[in-house]
């Protein structure tokens, strides 16, 4: 069960860190969608507001996290100028060749749109609390750019997985 | 709960949100159809631009928060045509980072 350095990062990086903020975002997504005085009571927004708090800043450090170790961690190494870079071996193959052109050069660039857009919405989170009940506009504006962010890691973590499984960092 | 109008605090991190990501998909764009600017942008060696283009885009976000914030702060403002906007900004955020928009160029 031996894992080289680079495996690990790049675990650290998809699985364990991209997997935390996904799985931030269902249950910051629920809250914040159920977060109105026709869904539930006055109690019932102020038991789930410290959920939301702790929910979204878990998504903002796992998010930012992600990204930095994916551009200054696992990044270099995929795309080091050596014939045996994942990059390298992707272009030199031209069946395989589009996971590169298509797949790593749109992952690579929306990934950093994600920590943005939930930085956003965490600001707004923490920022007006219970009162997000009483504001609809805020509050379905917070949730677009939640809905944003999660669509910018969901193709930044898909091609992240084929990529490496067609050309894995080792 | 007594509710505000008050949303400037949250519009200006709407609107900053939807800057710094059109600063990305712009700057991603810009760097793609020329090797000059790409160039430019290759602030670390082993990450290549896109550490210039993720470090500036970051930069963009977090100076129009401020002074987006700094000039909103406690107004009420038209909530629904700022988020609107961020939106729009967003949007073409995506789409500069979209490979085959880049091929337009």
């Amino acid at each position: 069960m031996s894992m080289t350095s680079h495996e690990f990062w790049t675990v650290v990086h998809g699985l364990i860190l991209g997997s935390i903020y996904l799985l931030a975002f269902a249950g910051g997504f629920a809250g914040l969608w159920s977060l109105r005085k026709e869904f539930v009571t006055e109690a019932g927004i102020v038991e789930r507001m410290k959920r939301m708090y702790w929910g979204v800043w878990t998504m903002v450090v796992a998010v930012w996290l992600t990204v930095i170790v994916g551009t200054y961690v696992v990044y270099p190494w995929y795309r080091a100028p050596i014939p045996e870079s994942p990059r390298s071996m992707l272009l030199a193959n031209p069946s395989k060749s589009a996971w590169h052109s298509f797949g790593m050069e749109w992952k690579e660039h929306v990934a950093w749109l994600a920590p943005i857009l939930a930085t956003a919405v965490a600001y707004i989170v923490v920022r007006y609390g219970r009162e997000l009940a009483d504001k609809p506009q805020i509050r379905k504006a917070a949730l677009v750019l939640f809905v944003l962010a999660f669509a910018a890691a969901t193709v930044a973590g898909l091609f992240g997985a084929f990529i490496n499984k067609a050309a894995p960092i080792v | 709960m007594a509710t505000s109008n008050r949303n400037g605090e949250a519009d200006a991190a709407l609107l900053a949100a939807g800057i710094g990501c059109f600063a990305m998909g712009l700057l991603t764009l810009l760097s793609e159809v020329s090797e000059s600017i790409g160039g430019m942008l290759g602030w670390s060696s082993a990450v290549g631009a896109l550490s210039g283009k993720s470090t500036l885009s970051v930069i963009v976000w977090l100076v129009c928060w401020f002074l987006l914030h700094m000039a909103w702060r406690g107004r009420a403002l038209d909530d629904a045509k700022i988020a609107k906007l961020s939106y729009v900004l967003i949007g073409l955020g995506f789409l500069g980072t979209f490979p085959p928009f880049w091929h337009i160029f």
